[in-house]
């Protein structure tokens, strides 16, 4: 259970929100909208503890996420507007680097099982550079499929994706939903996934 | 510890993608030091006199080279977030990354050294203090390169700010490093310099991660 409350954000001389409250149980997602620029990056940058928030507080199952720092971590995936994928790796060493990098390990086979749920067969052993940008994205895709993470927050997942790959991402938080996980994220787009909630900043 | 191994693999595997970026900085090396020799003309006791002095000069710009490119790419892509996020503090991976940028650019620099030595007509004796005052120097250079790194990560123009803010602190490096050369030519024994060296070295090992860390959650935020 992720909740915040009082919530608020400063960029140079701007107040982009302020007094801001969410909550976020087991199942449920949260949907953030806004116009551009209004601060619903800087917002889930601030849930991830990336930037500090100028007021309020954040807490995780109770506890304020400073002082779980390790654990809230561990239990938390965010993925922005940079995929963190690097051009020069294939798709399989971008996803075993990056397990390796949360301090876990993933076998190549469960690595290679992912990435071909996301429609990259026979791509795994090429550089990321030579991928398209919606390819690009649909390994991040299978980043989501092999990370054991609680909460998700993502920044405009759908960007670049095609039609299949958007209902693939759809279905995919719905299988994190139905098993019990939370999902922030931020589109442009509708989403028709259950136990939705609206954020309007 | 898992992790910090993770990533020195990582950082030495993008090295091999792209080699151009290592390889320019160990043939501007090459080049520089090899310039001196063919400019002053045989004349054997001014080379070995300015020898030390050439090849740690030349060892320091070599290493500014790719010091902007240490932590660049991870910002532009966003793996510097996924580090900050990660749940191995953001300090050994950082300690992980200066040690892979040590690999690739500090260590051939010391393989180097030996065979460039020879152009400037130093005997085995001070071949031997050349490189060990390098392999100690070295990655005094990248860990204190690291912190200018960072602090310069995503300004503009910060290539030029990199090398004014570095090179400074490269000064004490050079100093010691060249002068443990110079001293066992002279016959005074190379142990004091190299002593000095060795502990700028170990008051960095433990700084410069700690003020790297600090200065890329500066930039991030």
């Amino acid at each position: 259970m992720l909740t915040a409350t009082g919530l608020s954000c400063v960029r140079g001389e701007r107040r982009l929100f302020a007094g801001l409250d969410l909550a976020v149980g087991p199942g449920e997602w949260l949907h953030v909208q806004g116009e551009n620029g209004a601060g619903k990056t800087s917002l889930l940058r601030i849930l991830a503890t990336l930037s500090p928030p100028a007021e309020g507080e954040i807490r995780w199952h109770n506890e304020p996420v400073a002082a779980l720092a390790e654990d809230y971590r561990r239990a938390m995936l965010f993925l922005g507007h940079h995929g963190a994928v690097k051009e020069e790796l294939t798709p399989l060493e971008n996803l075993t680097l990056a397990a390796q990098l949360d301090g876990t390990t993933l076998d190549a086979a469960t690595a290679l099982q992912a990435l071909v749920r996301f429609g990259l067969r026979g791509r795994e052993d090429l550089a990321v550079r030579f991928l398209s940008a919606g390819q690009k994205r649909r390994v991040l895709l299978a980043r989501l499929a092999v990370r054991k993470a609680s909460l998700w927050i993502l920044d405009e997942p759908f960007t670049a994706l095609d039609v299949k790959a958007v209902a693939m991402l759809s279905g995919l938080i719905e299988e994190h939903l139905a098993a019990g996980g939370m999902a922030i994220l931020t589109s442009h787009q509708s989403m028709p996934l259950p136990n939705g909630k609206v954020l309007s900043i | 510890m898992h992790s910090v191994i993770a990533i020195i693999r990582r950082d030495l595997l993008l090295a091999m993608r792209r080699k151009s970026e290592v390889l320019t900085a160990l043939f501007f090396f090459i080049i520089v030091v090899s310039l001196f020799p063919l400019g002053i003309g045989p004349e054997s006791a001014l080379l070995r006199k300015i020898a030390p002095g050439v090849i740690w000069v030349s060892a320091l710009l070599a290493t500014m080279l790719g010091l902007a490119r240490l932590f660049a790419p991870d910002h532009a892509d966003g793996t510097l977030e996924q580090m900050v996020l990660s749940p191995t503090p953001l300090g050994l991976l950082v300690a992980g990354k200066i040690v892979a940028h040590w690999i690739t650019t500090g260590l051939p620099l010391v393989l180097l050294a030996p065979v460039l030595g020879i152009q400037f007509d130093l005997d085995r004796g001070a071949l031997g203090i050349l490189v060990l005052a390098l392999l100690l120097g070295t990655p005094l250079l990248s860990l204190i390169g690291a912190i200018g790194a960072a602090l310069t990560l995503g300004v503009r123009g910060g290539g030029v700010l990199l090398s004014l803010l570095v090179l400074p602190l490269y000064v004490p490096a050079l100093i010691f490093g060249a002068g443990a050369v110079e001293s066992h030519v002279s016959g005074l024994g190379a142990g004091g310099h190299l002593s000095l060296l060795a502990a700028l070295l170990a008051l960095a090992v433990f700084f410069a991660p700690w003020a790297t860390t600090a200065a890329l959650r500066i930039a991030l935020e």
